[in-house]
């Protein structure tokens, strides 16, 4: 009788060491933490390109790992990072310790991407962001490589490179201006909303600006959540601005684009708002956000590569909706992680670090390289430029997001124009035309 | 640049007076501090959202069922969570809170966190001397005049208002001399939320419909009516405005500091509860109840 005590009480040990203490790549999955706002488009486009990828991944058999094939298993996280960021530290913790994913994809504000970044790097996976672009969370790997080495950027490049591409955005708008209004000094007012992101952003509109032979209308912050900027915008007509440069993630790029468009203010938007890249801006501006424009990553027709077409059509046919770059999931689950595991033939997170690091490959929006600092210290964080990832410019034309940039961009003197496929002129709106048409 | 801040301060004063109008009617006549009274405006705002754009009614049409919808769920919520625990104040502080959020919720799990919108009642601008409004600010601005003299003349000239009125100065006497009190209590909440629905209906084509709208709303609600005295409606209306125009002059004078304007706002409300704790008008507060 004591023997079968023993021998019961053995059995019930070890099933409860096969069920709880081992890891979860004991199981034929490979188990994806996805982690966003979930109940906002930013969190619903992640999960919408987690879907598409795991899918993909799964009809070809699973992702091999050494010898054998293993599928891919999608764990959802709201992580709520828009209202609260311990719900996102939160649901950092129920990814690593009770639903224990082996990678992790998402995150989108910075303040909260910083935050469960530190969490991933304690438990050593690898964490791959989409969403935040923050120059900080890349240089933390490059000072503190052993801590921060499992962290990479997804989407979209930096705010540093970001900031480039919008004042190439600013400069273009500023010459079709120059060119067809006849305005010799182009006036810029300057408005970001009050956000960590934005204040790299701000200081360089003060420096480059005036290089650019632009002056500074004045520059205004609102809040990010700011439900009414008619004030702002009564300021910005007085101050006698040509373009108004945005630099908005948040809710009140809506807000400014209808109020600017209700009271046809003539100055042309072009800069960041990230609400201006959903296909539901149109309908959430009633029309009024037309001729803004706006970096991007995707927009129906346009081409940055073979691989483009084949996801945007797709993710449109699934979804209803042009993908945004925190749907960029898909390209962080396919290209990076999944041929990183099979080359490394394991799931152990530093043999995977040192392939991903030094992997360079295409992506629907471009081409991925991970860059080093100028000590030549690994940043993981993406190479902007031609031949790379370097967004779109895109403006909303009567109902319609279309490409307009780079549309014959030469990035530097001797270097070859970029025009992407599908790519259409800018458009003056008529109002602006009205004003300042001799 | 005077003439804009006038014009602009006088634009946001309103709806913040539209706001705080029907928030401190329920507290000046009722006794009841309603935090969930922009939660109403919230889901006022959802309702003509889904009357417009899923149903397909016209404007002032769904602005109307809203209205009556959020009217009827104002007098449930009262019904059932708030008349039994009137007399507990901070009971009823917490579980109006308790309500707001929850309504926030739903909305969140029907509509998701989605920024939305809904058509202008009065689309294009008016340019007064080189300066544009758009119409339907300039309605806001009509309509809470409107709204203003409206309530006043009901508590003034109604037997309604009388009955409010009394109950508000002494439920005790008002019940002995053979008013139902909570049928009062009743229909002042229900005269509120509406007032919080129809600042929904006017607002709301202004701004950015999503389940958080009613926070920000919220603390500037209670800036005001702690500014003009609580439960005054002239403080409310004055406090407004004030609110307003000291919003206008940061967004003109200080552009920099554009997102310190709510900030500048609560600052003023603090000076004033420090030279006069009452609120600007906590004495005529207890005249016109």
């Amino acid at each position: 009788m004591k023997t079968m005590r023993f021998a019961l009480g053995v059995l019930v040990a070890i099933c409860l060491v096969m069920t709880i203490g081992f890891p979860a790549w004991a199981a034929d999955t490979i188990k994806v933490g996805v982690i966003g706002p979930m109940n906002f488009v930013q969190g619903k486009s992640h999960w919408n390109g987690a879907i598409m990828a795991a899918e993909d991944m799964n009809a070809r058999g699973g992702i091999q790992v050494g010898k054998k094939k293993m599928n891919v298993e999608l764990v959802k996280a709201d992580s709520n990072e828009f209202l609260s960021i311990t719900d996102a530290t939160n649901a950092m913790e129920l990814l690593l310790t009770r639903r224990k994913v082996d990678f992790i994809v998402g995150g989108f504000r910075t303040e909260a991407v910083l935050a469960m970044q530190d969490m991933a790097m304690d438990h050593k996976k690898i964490f791959i962001g989409v969403g935040a672009a923050s120059d900080e969370i890349c240089t933390r790997v490059a000072e503190d490589y052993d801590t921060y080495k499992y962290w990479f950027r997804g989407s979209p490049f930096n705010s540093t490179f970001l900031g480039r591409t919008s004042f190439i955005h600013l400069g273009t708008v500023a010459a079709i201006l120059r060119m067809y209004l006849k305005i010799p000094t182009i006036k810029t007012a300057v408005v970001g909303e009050k956000a960590m992101w934005t204040e790299s952003m701000i200081k360089a509109c003060e420096v480059y600006l005036p290089k650019m032979g632009m002056e500074i209308a004045g520059i205004w912050r609102p809040s990010p959540v700011a439900t009414d900027v008619t004030a702002e915008l009564s300021a910005i007509q007085r101050s006698g601005a040509h373009i108004v440069f945005t630099i908005f993630s948040s809710s009140v790029g809506i807000t400014f684009a209808r109020q600017a468009g209700e009271l046809k203010i003539p100055a042309a938007m072009v800069g960041i708002n990230v609400e201006a890249q959903k296909d539901s801006f149109w309908e959430a501006t009633q029309g009024m956000g037309n001729y803004l424009m706006t970096l991007n990553t995707y927009a129906r027709g346009v081409e940055q590569n073979e691989l483009t077409a084949p996801f945007v059509n797709r993710y449109i046919e699934r979804f209803g909706e042009t993908p945004t770059y925190t749907a960029d999931t898909y390209s962080a689950i396919i290209y990076s992680l999944a041929p990183a595991i099979e080359e490394a033939g394991t799931l152990d997170s530093d043999k995977i670090v040192a392939i991903l690091e030094n992997r360079e490959y295409a992506v629907p929006s471009g081409r991925h390289k991970y860059m080093k600092d100028a000590q030549g210290r690994h940043l993981h964080d993406l190479t902007w430029g031609p031949g790379y990832v370097t967004s779109l410019g895109v403006q909303w034309q009567d109902g319609e997001l279309k490409g307009v940039w780079p549309n014959r961009w030469k990035a530097a003197e001797g270097l070859p124009e970029i025009t992407y496929k599908g790519i259409v002129p800018y458009k003056i709106a008529p109002w602006i035309i009205e004003k300042y048409k001799k | 640049m005077i003439l804009d801040i006038i014009t602009s301060g006088l634009i946001n004063g309103s709806v913040y007076a539209l706001l705080a109008i029907g928030f401190s009617l329920s507290f000046g006549a009722a006794r009841i501090v309603n935090l969930a009274h922009t939660a109403f405006y919230m889901v006022a705002s959802y309702c003509i959202y889904y009357a417009t754009h899923k149903i397909g009614l016209h404007p002032v049409l769904a602005m109307l069922v809203a209205i009556i919808l959020v009217t009827l769920i104002g007098l449930v919520c009262y019904k059932l969570f708030i008349n039994p625990i009137r007399e507990h104040e901070a009971a009823v502080l917490i579980a109006t809170i308790a309500i707001a959020m929850a309504m926030q919720e739903i909305m969140l799990l029907i509509f998701t966190g989605d920024f939305l919108s809904v058509p202008a009642l009065v689309k294009g601008y008016l340019n007064i001397i080189g300066m544009r409004i758009a119409y339907q600010q300039v309605l806001t601005i009509g309509v809470a005049l409107l709204i203003l003299a409206g309530v006043w003349a009901v508590l003034m000239k109604t037997r309604l208002g009388l009955a409010i009125r009394s109950t508000a100065q002494d439920r005790e006497v008002a019940n002995l001399m053979g008013m139902n009190e909570s049928r009062v209590a009743m229909i002042t909440m229900g005269v509120s939320v509406g007032l919080a629905a129809f600042a929904g209906a006017v607002v709301v084509p202004l701004t950015v419909v999503n389940p958080h709208m009613w926070m920000h709303p919220l603390i500037f609600m209670l800036a005001v009516v702690v500014l003009g005295g609580l439960g005054s409606l002239k403080g409310s209306f004055v406090g407004a405005y004030i609110l307003g125009f000291a919003e206008s002059i940061v967004v003109f004078l200080l552009p920099m500091g554009a997102f310190l304007k709510g900030s500048v706002a609560l600052s003023i409300m603090i000076l004033v509860l420090l030279v006069r704790p009452e609120g600007l008008f906590g004495i005529a507060f207890e005249e016109e109840r």
